[in-house]
């Protein structure tokens, strides 16, 4: 089998914020620096770059500490 | 200003010698004629309808743009029926189509409505109109009662949400008919139906159905002969601001906006034209040529939304006018998302003070840069709206905005507004 | 011999008893003043709300095990008869019942905090909170039942942890309740000149907001020190534009 007729799906890990939920307690912009920043206002700001398996761990703990579990973890397959 | 002549064009609205043609059930008849509707399920025909309007490319009029028959795959592999909802909330303070279908052609809108249903398998249609809209609420019980006197199969009713923008949107309007609770939910996935209860929600528009009815009649083929390739059939715009009669008038999707604002008389030179809504954009009058048509208009750095043109003219000024617009955005928030709560009154503020010739050196930069941060924060679309109006007023009035920075106001902002700004009720219906 | 040997244990258990109860109420005071702080949204760089959050946690913890022994003990101790019953139904101890019953009520809410907590992830959000409320009760009844059923009552070393203690917690719940009035004072309106905004065009989606977001509104506008609220000193602005307009 060519390896040209593989698909190459990908299951990635994204964070992502529920923004009805969210009341700006901040603890995943303390946590995982790397994808969420805070705007003037204490709320996410969050970066939709997929999630590398050195940040899951942190992602995994900021979406367990967030008082509103606002905060999510989510897998997205895709080719993106 | 060009001079063509606009060809005149009536699918939805009809006029006679006596003036507009409707809406009882016996003028529908003799103007369209009769339309088969199944009282039972009908795969064939359902498969058939679908792939008639999927083949139109009729696009969501009431502001979302989606194809038509895309949306209803959602609902078909549904195990439950759906019930099918009449989106005619009309938000959007300088929208008056959805009024004007109800007034005039009612009984084109609840074909559409029975055709979806008929097409999913729902038994029930409910048919929305803001609780501060009585005549528009009278027509809409006028015409479910001569319907069920008529003897339709499917259970009509008419319901009355609170008058507020974002209740039109189609989350925060299935969540009041399920918990009387106006206020839009961030959906991960469109895909995933709306529900009530355990079944399945269909939300259109009311101007959406109404075309549906038209391309059940005449097909396809005749929906294509007029809009464009890309963009076809007609579509209904309200027509307001420096004109000499304005209202709704049906137009060829594809016509030129200031052809648009021709056909009702400008009267004045225009510094600008609002394009789609409150949540849409200002287009210079450089630009008027632009055909109103999604793509088009995306291009030109505005977007279609709900038909609607307010012309400006030069004695008005476009950052005063920008900032009511934002200031009764910013009071329209459900109030659920920090971005959207504190991000539009601050870029109100703003607007305000620029406007007032108060503005510090900073507000312009701080206008845009806090628009572009509420997009995409929001569970709904609102704050993305007005970022969009907000950055194009910045763009299309960029001279002015400079003059104000400066402290140069000018006196176009004393004068009245040619926009409208209704009182809202409250989230929980009852008006303020 | 034997006689010696009992009453050394009696006594043994009796300081334990004492001992435990004094560092579990210790550690409820600092476990309370941690999760008021944090819900004060007060954080440094060195202190983020995060640490805060676990230091509360882990605070609880070590109480709840120090609260173990101290009940087990109570149990255990034959000079003085609590059996394992007025433990877990307050107020039918033989020994002051009222103060004893205010320490077993005490521990019936802090066993739901502690269970609702492990079992965060699982349960609704607003259930949890709910339950979590019942935490403030923990501490002044737990200081109750120290001053009232604890033998040490009017020793100076014990009367001075109990003065600290108080200190600590009243200090930390004024923190917590200037953070919400500062909140619901400037909730009422996000930013200055909202306030000048003729009332036909003042947006009542304002009155409308959440309670929460209001909280967060002017915590997050205290701690950043960019200029959110512009024009302060303008409320005419607004005016200037609306005057001419009806």
């Amino acid at each position: 089998m060519s390896t040209r007729s593989l698909v190459h799906t990908k299951v990635r890990l994204r964070v992502r914020v529920d923004p009805v939920a969210c009341d700006a307690f901040g603890f995943c912009a303390e946590l995982l620096p790397e994808r969420v920043t805070l705007d003037e206002w204490g709320y996410p700001v969050v970066d939709g770059t997929p999630v590398g398996s050195e940040l899951v761990e942190l992602a995994t703990r900021a979406a367990a500490e967030c008082p509103r579990r606002a905060f999510h973890l989510e897998r997205v397959v895709g080719d993106r | 200003m060009t001079t063509s002549t606009l060809p005149r064009v009536e699918r939805l609205l009809h006029t006679g010698p006596g003036g507009p043609i409707g809406p009882g059930l016996a003028d529908h008849l003799a103007l369209h004629g009769q339309v088969a509707i199944p009282t039972g399920d009908d795969p064939a025909w359902a498969e058939a309808l679908q792939a008639e309007v999927a083949s139109s490319g009729l696009a969501g009029r009431g502001g979302g743009g989606f194809p038509t028959a895309v949306k209803w795959n959602s609902v078909i592999r549904s195990n439950r029926r759906p019930v099918i909802v009449v989106n005619a909330m009309e938000g959007e303070p300088a929208s008056a189509k959805d009024r004007a279908l109800l007034a005039w052609s009612p009984h084109l809108v609840l074909d559409g409505a029975e055709l979806v249903a008929a097409l999913s398998g729902a038994r029930s249609v409910v048919v929305c109109v803001a609780d501060d809209r009585d005549d528009s609420a009278r027509a809409a019980q006028r015409v479910v009662a001569e319907r069920q006197r008529a003897g339709s199969p499917r259970v009509l009713a008419v319901r009355r949400p609170p008058a507020r923008y974002v209740t039109g949107e189609e989350s925060a309007l299935v969540s009041w008919l399920e918990r009387e609770d106006a206020r839009p939910f961030l959906r991960v996935n469109k895909s995933v139906p709306l529900t009530i209860g355990r079944r399945p929600v269909l939300v259109h528009n009311a101007e959406t159905l109404a075309q549906v009815a038209l391309i059940a009649r005449h097909g396809a083929a005749w929906f294509r002969q007029l809009g464009t390739a890309d963009a076809p059939g007609t579509t209904l715009v309200t027509v307001s601001g420096a004109v000499r009669t304005s209202g709704v008038i049906e137009v060829e999707l594809g016509t030129p906006v200031e052809d648009v604002v021709q056909r009702s008389g400008p009267t004045a030179p225009m510094s600008g034209y609002l394009v789609g809504g409150y949540g849409g954009a200002w287009l210079a009058p450089e630009l008027g040529a632009t055909p109103l048509a999604p793509a088009p208009l995306a291009r030109a750095g505005a977007s279609l939304g709900v038909g609607i043109v307010v012309a400006l003219p030069t004695s008005s000024c476009g950052i005063a006018e920008t900032a009511r617009i934002a200031r009764w955005m910013a009071g329209q928030s459900a109030g659920q998302c920090g971005p959207c709560v504190f991000g539009l009154p601050a870029i109100a503020d703003d607007l305000e003070l620029l406007a007032a010739g108060w503005a510090d050196a900073g507000a312009v930069a701080r206008i845009d840069e806090r628009s572009r941060s509420a997009v995409g924060r929001g569970a709904c679309r609102h704050p993305d709206g007005v970022a969009q109006l907000v950055r194009s007023a910045l763009t299309v009035f960029a001279a002015d905005a400079a003059a104000h920075a400066a402290g140069r106001p000018c006196a176009g902002r004393h004068r009245p507004t040619v926009l409208a700004f209704p009182a809202a009720s409250t989230l929980s219906g009852g008006a303020s | 011999m034997l006689a010696a040997t009992s009453t050394s244990m009696t006594e043994a258990v009796w300081y334990a008893i004492r001992a435990t109860g004094v560092v579990a109420l210790i550690l409820l005071t600092v476990t309370t003043v941690l999760g008021l702080l944090s819900a004060s949204r007060a954080r440094t760089p060195r202190w983020p709300a995060f640490a805060q959050v676990d230091l509360h946690k882990r605070a609880t913890m070590l109480a709840l095990v120090f609260l173990g022994i101290h009940i087990v003990t109570s149990v255990v101790d034959t000079y003085v008869h609590v059996g394992l019953g007025p433990v877990i139904v307050p107020f039918t101890s033989s020994f002051k019942p009222l103060w004893t019953g205010l320490g077993a009520v005490a521990v019936d809410l802090l066993a739901a905090v502690a269970i609702s907590s492990a079992l965060r992830q699982r349960i609704d959000p607003r259930v949890w909170r709910g339950l979590h409320w019942l935490a403030y009760a923990c501490w002044p009844l737990a200081m109750a039942h120290a001053l009232g059923a604890g033998t040490d009552a009017r020793q100076l070393w014990l009367d001075a942890i109990a003065a600290i203690c108080t200190v600590a917690v009243v200090t930390a719940v004024t923190w917590r309740i200037g953070y919400h009035r500062t909140t619901r004072r400037d909730a009422v309106r996000v930013s200055a000149t909202t306030r000048a905004v003729p009332a036909r065009h003042r947006p009542d989606g304002l009155h409308q907001t959440d309670a929460r977001k209001r909280r967060v509104a002017t915590s997050a506008s205290a701690t950043t020190a960019s200029p959110t609220t512009v024009g302060g000193s303008t409320p005419t602005a607004t005016r200037l534009l609306e005057r001419d307009s009806r």
